[in-house]
């Protein structure tokens, strides 16, 4: 195996092109006659916009046009549909209306010159509104709206009367706070319309869904549009659906016939661009004499937005992690005036293993039974909920290999027993769970008479290293190595790949770029077998290839030179790969983490101290970046357990910390040690490759584990995130 | 962001000259610019105090230690006087913001650094101290980061510097100089309360900019700390802050000085806590006495309750350490 091939660990093809500056993000593509554009949001959270004070604005230097519902373009909805490639997650469109619904929607557009006459300009703008009382949380949405349906609802038995019966029960309800994604790279879109068509350059995770989205609202035909996303300063999920800003940049472009370039400021990534909702859940379960579980069930409530339904299916693990024959789960929502939620990092799982996992651990803890021991003993076997076998599954494995390297077995159960110093030391454990998904995908590869290979998808990379396993992929099927192989992803003008998202690039994206590989080696024998060509006469199925060289007989030659004999500039292939088959397997990945917590009762101070995680994902195709991304999502769930909460005002629904001092996310200083343990059990039922997804799994359970651990230390159960000192300070 | 004016005075009296009431001075910009792109800030005219010298860190004379306007807030906590003779001082530098905020921030800035209340910062909410008279938003709204000391009805911000809690402790004066000439103004008595007036934060007229802070001579014997209790580990301004000076005479508390930061309107001394200090034997009992005295007069918010018990602990914590490493030297001796 080279060290470039699947399975090594080589760095990012694209690193050096990161960390010199060469990298074009969104906002530094340069464009002749560039106009900016900025946005005056709204400052009220529900009501209606009655008048607007332009004047001052529109005479200040370089402004072009400012655009507003009276002026803007009258366009069309998308039918937001996945499936058709055309999915936004706020299907209202800007300035479609005077109505306000959440704090921070654009109620203007400034163009200007350039960027700071565009914003001096926006904030000359005056906005007079007439305000109604908004819905500022989850409670005031109750209160004022009650529920509404959500889906992804499961049942099985009667979970109701067997908790009824059961021997051991708990029954605890858990919140969780909104989270802001607050990726590094803020959103941006650069807009213009050559030659009537659109093109835009954005900082996307989905390029395809975008274009289909800007194609119905601009209503073109999709092949009129081009949506570019080469270099994404990440997403968390808020870059998965375009937002309103896209669609004000491209119809201001249109308007005043120039390029136009908006990035949102960062005080409205809080507001305009999705946000994991809030959740409220409630948890039920009891067990027997012996403490096996007989009643499994999990109610929650998320927030939705007032123009969009978006559902945080909080119990999507819980219908299938543990074995039980009576299940309940249960999904609803209520509106409140916010932006549309969206997803964020394992959307659904992460809020849902919080609640999930705290719930056993409280349930162990009451049966009696030492919470490892607990789960061990009552991981499923096969997905109950679908009566499906797991295509694979080392879960028992990731929790005792993990128990092991932490030292679970030196755990004394006792609450406050174990101390350092000044510092009570907590351990705790919770599972972690995600789903492996598979989707369609077209890709194109290229075998070129230069001696290079060329691979193209329009798929993206996020951060987390697409380009580079692409490039491992065709430096396994080609022996050719990094150096010569060039991998373009971003953009809709290559053949249709998926959104960065849901922790399935990687399974869906390489499968076709490997059967695209593989035709186009077959496009090289069958031009180099006919009359003319270097192995005229030689039956296909006898020639070789291998390291990039064709041989038969002793006879050699490399792929460039076959292709330059024959005048021909490559050899190509192209390919189109289906989802994963779901109806024999339940595919799924799967973990567990283990987690030290200090805390010092004298100074109210909290720390993590020490995580261990075993992961099982299936084959791991790059050391580095798969550990890379499973150490990220435990430093982003130490942030969910102990800081991350987007506050709003309960008066006005205004976010009140939008900026990056108060809304707080791990720093170097707070990263503990991490321990993370990669199973490596090839799925091969899932893909060619063995591989699920990484992305994702390893934000779920840490909060759990996090609380488990303070639970252990202080004895008091934190049932709401985050886990801040005055939760722990009670009676103090 | 309105634009301004923009002077680079290379003479105070030059700087003076151009500075009026609707203008603003200049250092590292750290503060002024971001409250100025969030329309909070309006000034016509920017003076920038870059080109005035006023870089030196010196000692005077009688021992006391002068300290440029310009000084950096990483020059300040690096300098070999400062470690050795003002460590609470260094502490609470290198405990504030970030590096390349430090690099940037100056000593008279970050005196007159303002307040981090997210009321104050967002021009569509009453505020009393952006916009006087319009109400303070809160007092009934998300007030967890905000003071349980020297409050009023009118305002409850509180000051977020470290390094101004340092010097409240230590004790001195800041220089001012304004068209009518120089004059010097304890340190203590420099931040105002906000009172009915929040808006007026500073003993400080607008003719008038910082020219040097001075230090009091350091304290012969006394062992010091600067404590910052906070969620994350770093990179967060104050939940509460603890600066104490301490010295013993056996197990005496023969003087002591105590500081808090996070927990009050201003840099908070807690003169009460200290005068019941000075002649109690150096016990964890002592200083928890002191700490429930710094906080009689609190106020807490629905937010803000654990503040209280907060900065008591800081308080404890901090003398505990003094007076820990006071015993270790006199050991050593
Ligand atoms: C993200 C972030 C985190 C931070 N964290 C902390 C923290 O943890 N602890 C902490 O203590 N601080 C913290 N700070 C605040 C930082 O310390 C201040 O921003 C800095 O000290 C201000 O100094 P400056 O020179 O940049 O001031 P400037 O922005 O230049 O000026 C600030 C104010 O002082 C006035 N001014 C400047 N010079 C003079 C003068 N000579 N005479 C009169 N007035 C003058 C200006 O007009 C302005 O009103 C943080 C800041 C940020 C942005
Ligand atoms: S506490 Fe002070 S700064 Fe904050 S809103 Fe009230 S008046 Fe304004």
């Amino acid at each position: 195996m080279s060290d470039q091939t699947l399975g090594a660990g080589p760095k990012r093809i694209d690193g050096r092109l990161k960390v010199t500056g060469q990298a074009t993000y969104t906002a530094d593509h340069q464009l002749d006659n560039k106009a900016h554009a900025y946005g005056v949001f709204s400052t009220i959270s529900r009501g209606r916009i009655t008048g607007l004070a332009l004047e001052v604005a529109r005479n200040m230097p370089g402004v072009i046009e400012i655009f507003h519902h009276g002026n803007f373009p009258a366009l069309h909805h998308t039918p937001s549909s996945m499936a058709g490639g055309n999915k936004v997650e706020e299907t209202r469109l800007p300035f479609e209306d005077e109505r306000i619904y959440y704090d921070g929607q654009f109620v203007a557009l400034v163009v200007a010159e350039r960027f700071d006459q565009a914003r001096a300009a926006a904030q000359a703008v005056t906005v007079r509104y007439e305000e109604e009382t908004p819905r500022a949380n989850l409670e005031q949405g109750l209160t004022a709206h009650g529920t509404r349906e959500g889906k992804g609802n499961h049942s099985r038995g009667n979970a109701k009367q067997a908790f009824e019966s059961g021997t051991h029960r708990m029954e605890a309800t858990y919140t969780t706070p909104v989270e802001t994604h607050n990726p590094m790279e803020m959103h941006a879109t650069l807009a213009h319309w050559p030659n009537g068509r659109l093109q835009v350059f954005e900082s996307s995770q989905g390029v395809v869904q975008q274009k289909g989205a800007m194609a119905k609202i601009f209503n073109l035909a999709p092949h009129k549009v081009e949506v570019i996303s080469t270099f994404i300063g990440s997403g968390f999920g808020s870059k998965l659906w375009m937002w309103p800003h896209a669609v004000a940049a491209a119809a201001a472009s249109r308007e005043i016939g120039r390029p136009v370039e908006l990035v949102v400021p960062r005080s409205q990534m809080f507001t305009t661009t999705g946000h994991r909702p809030e959740t409220k859940q409630t948890l039920k379960l009891a067990t027997d004499e012996q403490g096996r579980l007989v009643a499994l069930s999990h109610h929650s409530i998320s927030n939705t937005s007032c123009t969009d339904q978006y559902v945080e299916t909080c119990g999507s693990v819980t219908k299938s992690l543990y074995s039980c024959d009576n299940v309940s789960v249960d999904h609803r929502t209520t509106q409140v005036n916010r932006g549309t939620p969206t997803s964020m990092r394992a959307p659904g799982a992460a809020p849902g293993l919080f609640a999930l996992e705290s719930a056993v651990d409280e349930m162990a803890l009451a049966a009696g039974i030492d919470p490892l021991t607990f789960r061990l003993d009552q991981f499923a076997d096969r997905d109950e909920s679908q009566d499906l076998p797991f295509s694979s599954n080392h879960i028992r494995e990731t929790a005792e290999r993990a128990a092991e390297r932490f030292g679970w077995h030196q755990r004394n159960p006792k609450i406050k027993s174990m101390r350092e110093g000044r510092e009570i030391i907590g351990y705790g454990m919770a599972a972690c769970n995600w789903e492996a998904l598979k989707r369609p995908c077209d890709a194109h590869v290229a075998l070129r008479a230069d001696g290079t290979v060329y691979a193209s998808c329009a798929t993206q990379d996020i951060g987390t290293g697409t380009y580079t396993i692409v490039a491992q992929t065709l430096v396994e099927l080609t022996g050719v190595p990094f150096e010569r192989i060039e991998v373009e992803l971003g953009d809709t003008s290559y053949p249709k790949g998926p959104i960065s998202g849901g922790s399935w690039t990687t399974a869906t994206t390489l499968p076709a770029i490997a059967e695209a590989t593989r035709h186009a080696i077959m496009e090289l024998k069958t031009r180099a077998v006919r009359s003319g060509g270097p192995f005229d006469g030689v039956d296909v199925a006898s020639l070789n290839f291998e390291n990039g060289v064709l041989s038969h007989n002793g006879k050699q030659m490399s792929f460039a030179e076959v292709l330059s004999s024959m005048k021909l500039a490559n050899a190509e292939g192209d390919a189109h790969t289906e989802g994963a088959d779901t109806s024999k397997y339940s595919y799924r990945s799967f973990g567990t983490h283990f987690v030290e917590v200090r805390w010092d009762p004298l100074l109210a101070n909290l720390r993590v101290a020490r995580v261990v995680s075993a992961i099982d994902v299936g084959r791991v195709m790059n050391e580095k970046t798969a550990r890379n991304q499973v150490e990220g999502a435990i430093v982003m769930g130490l942030g969910m357990a102990m800081f991350e909460h987007t506050e709003y005002d309960p008066r006005t629904a205004r976010v009140v910390n939008n900026n990056y001092a108060e809304y707080l996310v791990p720093v170097h200083a707070d990263q503990p040690e991490i321990d993370v343990i990669l199973l490596d059990y090839p799925d091969t039922a899932f893909n060619e490759f063995g591989a699920r997804g990484i992305g994702e799994i390893g934000i779920t359970g840490l909060a759990a584990a996090v609380a488990n651990a303070v639970y252990h230390a202080t004895g008091i159960r934190v049932r709401d995130l985050p886990i801040t000192k005055e939760r722990l300070m009670a009676g103090a | 962001m309105r634009t301004f004016e923009l002077t680079r005075p290379t003479a105070i009296g030059d700087a003076l000259e151009h500075h009026g009431a609707r203008d603003a001075f200049i250092g590292g910009g750290t503060n002024l610019i971001d409250l100025v792109k969030l329309g909070v800030m309006r000034p016509e005219q920017v003076v920038d105090i870059n080109g005035l010298g006023l870089d030196d860190i010196e000692t005077l004379d009688d021992g006391r230690v002068s300290i440029g306007a310009r000084v950096s807030n990483a020059d300040l906590a690096r300098d070999d006087r400062i470690m050795r003779d003002y460590p609470v001082l260094s502490q609470a530098l290198l405990s504030g913001a970030s590096t390349s905020l430090r690099n940037m921030a100056t000593t008279a800035g970050n005196v007159m650094q303002r307040t981090r209340c997210p009321y104050f910062r967002d021009t569509a909410m009453p505020c009393n101290k952006r916009s006087p008279g319009s109400g303070c938003s809160a007092l009934t709204g998300i007030n967890r980061n905000h003071a349980v000391l020297g409050g009023s009805e009118a305002c409850i911000a509180v000051h977020p510097s470290d390094m101004c809690v340092a010097m409240a402790a230590i004790g001195g004066t800041v220089v001012l100089e304004g068209r009518k000439g120089q004059r010097e103004v304890p340190f203590a008595d420099f931040h105002l309360l906000p009172e009915r007036h929040p808006e007026k934060e500073h003993d400080l007229h607008d003719d008038e900019m910082i020219t040097h802070v001075i230090l009091d001579a350091p304290q012969a014997g006394a062992a010091s700390n600067y404590l910052k209790l906070r969620d994350r580990a770093s990179y967060e301004f104050a939940l509460a802050s603890c600066a104490a000076i301490l010295t013993l005479d056996g197990d005496t508390v023969s003087s002591v000085r105590l500081a808090l930061g996070g927990v009050a309107t201003k840099p908070w001394r807690a003169l009460d806590a200290e005068a019941a200090l000075v002649g109690m034997e150096a016990t964890t009992d002592s200083f928890e006495h002191a700490a429930v005295l710094a906080f009689q007069g609190a106020v807490p918010q629905s937010g803000n309750a654990f503040k209280v018990t907060l900065g008591q602990q800081a308080i404890v914590r901090s003398l505990r350490d003094a007076a820990r490493a006071l015993k270790a030297q006199g050991d050593r001796s």
